[in-house]
């Protein structure tokens, strides 16, 4: 015992000098794109064309790799790197590549996969790897009817950009909006749907009744839109894969934005009764309307949170059109926001974690996002005029359109649909057939 | 019970004396300074025999021509008359003697410091480019405020890398070779904890002998995808740096490093 005491004191006594281990931290890196490169897909042989449309495809392993890196390029988050750079050729579906021929073109990720097309049935074999530390990150193979080649490109894509970010992906959606064609005065508006990409696209409706605010489910499929037949509006439910449409009912006066609730057995939206606009839902199975604001004030666009807990919404009760976050009973109406000008169109994140919005003030339109209690709100883009922001599945996207002033001769008026990424960088313009507004993103369709 | 009280008294009597006799040298007397010498600053320009470039001895000339005048000017030899001791000074005597008073105050020509104080060599010191450059162009003015605050900010940092085993420079090399290699994933989410360790045992060349990422379970947990990606990236930009920047000794105190990944001030920033 003695001893051991004496061992401590000496220890007290004499410090032993240690090393302690050197710490570095690292606050900095680089914030560009990570640069991949994808692979052509291999064609194995015995592999037949696809016939689409009358159209016979070729190499369809090429045609998928393209679309790949499309969607990484337009996501803002990868830099896909030259095919003209590439040193190892895409018959490396069945091997380990050479991860030295690739580091030298500097990537960091590399795709690589097979395709075949035999019995109607196209199979995709596709590898992800991490090139810098030379080993398989994914490995994945789908089985689908030729004419799926481009969501299979989807999916590929979906699964490494979330196996390359840690955060769901978005391509293997689509948009539905509110195609526009003729004058100004005079605009035909048609219901359109078509992949993310622009691609696919059809029209749902022929054009001779007016649509409005088309929005989909979050759970499945089915959309809801506005339109008026013979001047009266009506709420319809479309399902975009058999195409049954039905009307869900009549509402006298304006009628805004119907929007399911995020278990898909609601749809929640605003109508004017005896003068006054209030918020009111209603049940799908039952067809019973409940009201849930009772307020002399207009109170529109509702939307829920992702959990159905709270609703979000516009309403000019302070004498400004402003946004307010209540219960989902109706209940704890709350104002969160404060700034000058304008609020409206608000949607809630399927993250949960902000509220998109559109701002207008001294004339300008604003995107933006704030927190569901009003803090930390930013502004992403501005514009002459532009609104009616939607979220991507995965909340790191949103898409807006927006409208061109025209000149003094009543001409280059156009509506167009842009998308912007989160950090308000990466506004970029999509490419539809025709103007467009009111777009909707849909959930994840592989889900 | 007397016996205790004995030793109680032995004792507390023996802590008096220890205290009566330790007292005295805790009460000694402060050591004895030498006397402030006040020592008058000269210019090195005076003694030394070094002689100045061409356009040097001139602007010095000048200078010594400057200061003679102004010492004339403040002390002016003036001969005053002898005056009587029982002399009653008469009001405009007075009068006089405010002026002459008022006359030295009113310095003609002020002789900056700088010049009085100061060796051409000294000056050297004082010269900054960026200083200069901030008076030429007021955009430069920040940066030579910010090179200022970085040098206060170095000055910092310096103990504590002398502390960890690396000096600053060491550690700036290292950092900067990683900030290169790191390709942030762009997809985190900016509200969660975006810190990743990682532990090295390093090769004395700097090559990566054992790499350990420390919150390793952290990797698996449900809804922490985004930190296994994370972690991935700090992983990689390690492999496409090594070699790295290590100092060429000290590899005791080097062959352990920890590296800490933090994305949270880059995202938020």
């Amino acid at each position: 015992m003695k001893k051991l005491i004496l061992i401590i004191f000496y220890l007290f006594i004499f410090n032993i000098p240690a090393f302690a281990i050197v710490e570095v931290d690292i606050t900095r890196g680089n914030l560009d794109p990570l640069p991949i490169a994808v692979s052509p897909l291999h064609v194995e042989s015995g592999s037949k064309d696809i016939k689409q449309e009358g159209k016979i495809i070729k190499n369809v392993g090429e045609k998928i790799s393209k679309v790949i890196e499309t969607n990484f390029k337009r996501s803002g988050l990868f830099n896909p790197l030259k095919k003209d750079s590439f040193v190892q050729n895409p018959d490396i579906a069945h091997v380990k590549p050479r991860f030295e021929d690739w580091n030298l073109i500097k990537a960091q990720a590399l795709v690589t996969g097979s395709v075949k097309v035999s019995d109607d049935k196209l199979r995709v074999e596709f590898r992800l790897w991490d090139v810098v530390a030379a080993k398989e990150m994914i490995a994945l193979a789908f089985s689908t009817t030729p004419d799926n080649w481009r969501r299979v490109a989807h999916i590929i894509s979906d699964k490494v950009y979330e196996r390359l970010t840690g955060e769901e992906g978005y391509f293997d959606t689509r948009i539905i909006y509110v195609s526009e064609t003729g004058d100004k005065t005079q605009r035909y508006k048609k219901l359109a749907i078509m992949d993310q990409d622009g691609a696919n696209l059809k029209y749902l409706t022929l054009g001779n009744e007016l649509v409005l605010t088309p929005r989909f489910s979050p759970k499945n499929q089915l959309v809801t839109y506005l339109s008026y037949f013979r001047n009266l509006p009506r709420v319809y439910l479309l399902d975009i894969e058999t195409g049954v449409q039905e009307v869900v009912g009549d509402f006298p006066g304006m009628t805004f934005a119907p929007r399911f609730s995020p278990d898909g057995k609601k749809i929640i939206m605003s109508f004017a009764k005896d003068g006054n606009s209030d918020i009111y839902t209603l049940n799908l199975s039952t067809r019973v309307v409940e009201k849930i604001t009772e307020h002399s004030s207009i109170d529109t666009s509702p939307s829920y949170s992702p959990d159905g807990k709270y609703i979000c919404f516009n309403s000019d009760r302070s004498g400004l059109q402003q946004i307010y976050v209540m219960r989902s009973d109706g209940s704890n109406v709350k104002r969160i926001t404060f700034g000058k000008g304008l609020y409206g169109t608000p949607v809630w994140s399927p993250r949960g974690d902000l509220i998109a919005f559109t701002r207008v003030h001294k004339g300008k339109f604003y995107i933006g996002v704030m927190r569901p209690d009003g803090s930390g709100e930013r502004l992403l883009t501005e514009n002459f005029y532009q609104e009616a922001p939607s979220w991507s599945p995965n909340g790191r996207v949103l898409i807006f359109y927006r409208e061109t002033k025209t000149d003094s001769d009543g001409k280059g008026f156009s509506a167009k649909l842009w998308s912007i990424d989160l950090t308000g960088y990466n506004e970029r313009l999509i490419e539809t057939e025709t103007d467009g507004s009111d777009p909707s993103w849909s959930s994840l369709l592989s889900k | 019970m007397n016996k205790s009280i004995f030793w109680s008294l032995v004792f507390h009597s023996f802590m008096i004396v220890l205290t009566a006799i330790s007292l005295p040298f805790m009460m000694r007397t402060p050591i004895d300074l030498p006397p402030i010498l006040t020592v008058d600053l000269i210019q090195i320009t005076d003694k030394t025999n070094i002689p100045f470039a061409a356009k040097a001895a001139k602007i010095l000339e000048k200078i010594k021509k400057e200061e003679q005048r102004v010492v004339s000017e403040q002390a002016p030899t003036t001969k005053k008359k002898k005056e009587k001791p029982d002399r009653i000074p008469m009001p405009e005597d007075l009068n006089k003697e405010e002026k002459q008073i008022m006359k030295k105050k009113q310095n003609p020509k002020e002789v900056k410091d700088e010049i009085r104080q100061a060796s051409e060599f000294e000056k050297k010191e004082l010269f900054d480019p960026n200083q200069i450059a901030a008076l030429i162009d007021k955009s430069k003015e920040e940066t030579a405020e910010t090179l200022k605050k970085n040098k206060k900010l170095t000055q910092s940092s310096v103990k504590n890398s002398f502390a960890k085993g690396l000096t600053l420079s060491q550690e700036d090399a290292l950092k900067a070779q990683i900030f290169g290699c790191w390709s942030l994933p762009l997809g985190l989410p900016y509200h969660k904890n975006l810190l990743v360790r990682i532990k090295l045992r390093l090769k004395q060349d700097g090559t990566v002998l054992r790499s350990e990422v420390l919150d390793h379970a952290r990797m698996n947990q449900p809804g922490q995808g985004f930190y296994k990606v994370l972690a991935e990236s700090a992983l990689r930009a390690i492999r496409i740096c090594q070699p790295l920047r290590v100092p060429p000794s000290g590899y005791e105190e080097w062959k352990d490093l920890q590296l800490n990944f933090d994305a949270n001030e880059m995202l938020r920033g």
